[in-house]
This record gives C-alpha cells, sequence and structure tokens, in this order.
C-alpha cells in the first residue's frame, strides 16, 4: 500500500495531492504538463516536497514534519524514465547489475540473466548502449530497475520507444511478474488507450491536482467517449 | 641551462599535480552534487588563489608556516624543520595556489554529465563515492587530464609564491622559472633563452596532448 500526501513547487507548477493506492497497478494519467513525473520523482525521493509524507506499506519514506527523508537507493523503489539514462561506458550486463552489489558473483550473474530474459533482451548482454535502439535501451533499463528487486516500481511512460504490439507483449510480461514478485506499480502515462488497457485503479491529474481516482472504466469515461465519437467521424 | 632546476621544478609539479587529483576530484564532486548556501562559499574559496596576487599569498604562507605562529612551530616540531624555505613547504604552497585549476576543469567535466544518469545511479544504491568513482570520474575522464596538465604547468610557471615561500636555494627551492629570473638579473641572456624556450615549448606540448584528446572525442561524435 502506497499513502501519500504532497505539496511541492517546481518553478511555477504547484502540484497538490493526497490519496492512497491500494491495487497492485496503478496509472497516474494526465496530459502534459499535469504532474505525473513530478509526482514520481517525488515518490522515488529525488525530489524533495515542501510539505507532506509517503509511506509504503507503512513504512515511512519522506515526512517533511520531522525531516525524514530516505535516500533514493534505501526506498526499496525503482523507477523507469521515458529517458533510459543508461551508463554508456558500462555493457548491457554491468547497467543490469550496478544495482545488486550486495550479492555475490555468481547470484549477481544469474540475476541479471533473469532479468534480461524477463525483458527480451539476453542477446544484448554484451552490448554497449550506444549500440542499441531506443527500444532495447527501454527494455534493458527496465530490467536495470527491476533487478535489485523493489518493492514500488515507478513507470514514466517507460515503453514509448517500442511499438503497441511489443509493447503491450511486454507490459502482460511484466505484470505477471510483478504479481509473482509481490512489486506494486504505479504507471503514468498521457496514453488513454494505454490507461484503459489494464484493470487498474486511475488517478486523474490535471494541472497538479487530484481530479479522480477509482476503476479506469469510471475515472476515464469522458476520455473514452471522446475517442470513440472521434473514431465515428468520418 | 639550470638542469637542477629543471628536475627540481618536475618534481614539484608532478608532487603538486598528484596531490591536487587526489583533493580536487572530491571538492568539485562537492560542488556540482552538494546543496546549501555554504557550498557558495566554497566555491569562492577554491578560486581565491586564482584572482589572489600569488605575492599576497606567498606572504600568508611565509608567515602561517614560518616560527611567528603556532601552526608553523607545531609543523617544526613535528617535522624537524620549518616548512618554509624548503620543497615540502613549497610543495603546499604550490597545491593551494594551483587549487583553482584543478577544481574547475572538475566541475565543469562533472557538470557536463546528464543529471538522468546520476539519478539511475542513486536510485540503484549509489551512495556519493561510489557516484563519483563509477559515474562521474569515468564519464569525464578529459576533465581529470585537463586538470592534471593545467595543474602541472600552472606549478611549472610559478614565481611569486615560490619567491616569497620558498627564496631561491639551490637544489631545495630554486625552480625554472626562479632560474630564468636570475639569469636575466645577471645579464645572461643566452641561458636565459634556453630556459624560457624549455618553459614554453613544454606548455605548448602539454596543451596539445590536451586539446588532441579533445579533438578525437569531438571526431568520434560527430561521426
Amino acid at each position: 500500500m502506497l499513502e501519500f500526501a504532497l505539496d511541492a513547487r517546481r518553478g511555477s507548477f504547484h502540484l497538490q495531492v493526497e490519496c492512497a493506492f491500494a491495487s497492485d497497478w496503478t496509472v497516474v494519467f494526465g496530459h502534459s504538463g499535469s504532474g505525473k513525473s513530478t509526482l514520481l520523482r517525488l515518490l522515488a525521493g529525488l525530489d524533495r516536497p515542501l510539505r507532506g509524507h509517503i509511506a509504503l506499506d507503512q513504512r515511512p519514506l519522506t515526512e517533511t514534519a520531522t525531516g525524514l527523508h530516505c535516500a533514493p537507493g534505501r526506498r526499496s523503489t525503482a523507477l523507469v524514465a521515458q529517458q533510459p539514462a543508461l551508463f554508456p561506458h558500462l555493457t548491457v550486463a554491468a547497467n543490469v547489475a550496478y544495482g545488486l552489489r550486495n550479492l555475490d558473483r555468481t547470484a549477481r550473474a544469474a540475476r541479471v540473466v533473469e532479468m534480461l530474459a524477463l525483458v527480451g533482451a539476453t542477446d544484448l548482454a554484451a552490448r554497449r548502449p550506444q549500440a542499441l535502439s531506443g527500444g532495447e535501451s527501454q527494455r534493458v533499463a527496465l530490467a536495470r530497475a527491476l533487478a535489485p528487486a523493489p518493492r514500488l516500481l515507478l513507470l514514466d511512460e517507460p515503453l514509448s520507444a517500442l511499438d503497441g504490439k511489443a509493447s503491450d507483449a511486454l507490459l502482460d510480461r511484466l505484470q505477471l511478474w510483478l504479481r509473482e514478485n509481490h512489486v506494486q506499480a504505479v504507471m503514468a502515462t498521457h496514453d488513454v488507450t494505454d490507461a484503459l488497457a489494464t484493470s487498474a485503479q486511475v488517478l486523474l491529474l490535471r494541472d497538479g491536482r487530484q481530479d479522480a481516482l477509482g476503476p479506469a472504466a469510471q475515472v476515464l469515461a469522458t476520455e473514452r467517449d471522446r475517442i470513440a465519437l472521434r473514431l465515428q467521424t468520418p | 641551462m639550470d638542469w637542477q632546476a629543471f628536475a627540481l621544478s618536475l618534481r614539484l609539479a608532478t608532487a603538486t599535480a598528484a596531490i591536487l587529483l587526489v583533493l580536487a576530484v572530491p571538492l568539485a564532486a562537492l560542488l556540482v552534487l552538494g546543496r546549501g548556501r555554504w557550498l557558495a562559499a566554497l566555491e569562492a574559496m577554491t578560486t581565491l588563489p586564482m584572482v589572489l596576487p600569488p605575492t599576497v599569498l606567498g606572504f600568508f604562507l611565509l608567515v602561517l608556516l614560518g616560527p611567528r605562529t603556532a601552526f608553523g612551530r607545531g609543523i617544526a616540531t613535528l617535522l624537524g624543520h620549518p616548512l618554509a624555505f624548503s620543497f615540502n613547504g613549497l610543495v603546499v604552497g604550490s597545491v593551494i595556489y594551483s587549487l583553482p585549476f584543478a577544481v574547475q576543469p572538475l566541475v565543469a567535466g562533472f557538470s557536463s554529465v546528464d543529471t538522468a544518469l546520476v539519478d539511475a545511479a542513486r536510485l540503484l544504491g549509489a551512495g556519493p563515492m561510489r557516484l563519483v568513482s563509477s559515474i562521474l570520474v569515468p564519464l569525464a575522464r578529459r576533465s581529470l587530464l585537463s586538470a592534471a596538465v593545467l595543474s602541472f604547468l600552472h606549478t611549472i610557471g610559478e614565481f611569486g609564491v615560490v619567491l616569497m615561500l620558498g627564496g631561491d636555494i639551490p637544489g631545495s627551492t630554486r625552480t625554472l622559472s626562479i632560474a630564468l629570473y636570475d639569469q636575466v638579473e645577471n645579464f645572461d641572456y643566452a641561458a636565459a633563452n634556453h630556459t624560457a624556450a624549455i618553459l614554453l615549448g613544454m606548455s605548448v606540448l602539454a596543451l596539445t596532448l590536451v586539446y588532441s584528446k579533445a579533438q578525437k572525442r569531438g571526431s568520434v561524435r560527430g561521426a
């Protein structure tokens, strides 16, 4: 269970949200500039709010009242952004192994193989990030984020470079793996079809404010009808 | 040509550049990654030797390391000799005087590393030490070379601090630039010509090395 109440500013943008995500897969939906990425960066601990708190499974991660702020690598939280940000001087395998320092060499190698297989990138292990396509880079970034076994996975439009079919197949595999490993996921998207594709809980963000929270079919009814109307119009 | 002064200058510049790399990497990382108002004061302090007249810095160090202060007396007791007018004293002065020439290129290099990479490393559990050693330093290698070369050359060409702090003791504190001054003072223009030519040649060679590395990198990027 992820709970948070946040009041944050980024330049002139003001984000103010308070909610709890109980389901395994939650979609944060909003148009560009609605505050999705800002929210995810706060949840990941990369930025600090002016006021508020974040708790994961009742473990406080950020609490401005007491000055508590767990460092990004100590929150059991992974973030995969649209920009894969792979370390250019390391191979794909070394990128995936970067967060596995606490494992011995054998366990680390096995984990890298497992993660690359999950995202369908086994044959890329020896390559450098410069030799990867956009879609391949995003797969590797996902494998790297999952490798340390986080409790919370934050996805900020992480598969935008993959075509629809490949993206859907990977999402299906990912959701299954997350369920099996009891990892809660929050995915930010501005694509209404992505949001409707899963039977997820949806948080609708508008101009930094929480507009609605509930089942996708209910929260995104207006968006769905708008698309349906557009498809019917000759 | 004063080969003793030449060897001393090389020894001083090598020691200074090596010490500065060890000091400047964490200092530059702190300036780039740190938070807080005190960072501005720290940055000002590291840049100060660049704008301060060398003789002023040399004078302060001479007083600080000499027998007039408790610090200077303490050091003298510890080492068995005062730091002023010794080779080790020159190393201390050179490290302080050349500090900005090592820190500035590293700050520029570390700042140019994509913040998304820094964020990714932090999310994967990298603390400040690992962030510097596994991400910033490898991705800003050229800045490391620039810092080493600039602080080496700056030390080779040092005059004011050396003269104030070390005087002109052959084999101990007489560097090549002091030797050049002596040669001119003695109207030995032929020797001064040789010394000046060597100083000029070393600077041109080292800077060409730095910029040729930069050009190679640029051509790879452009390909």
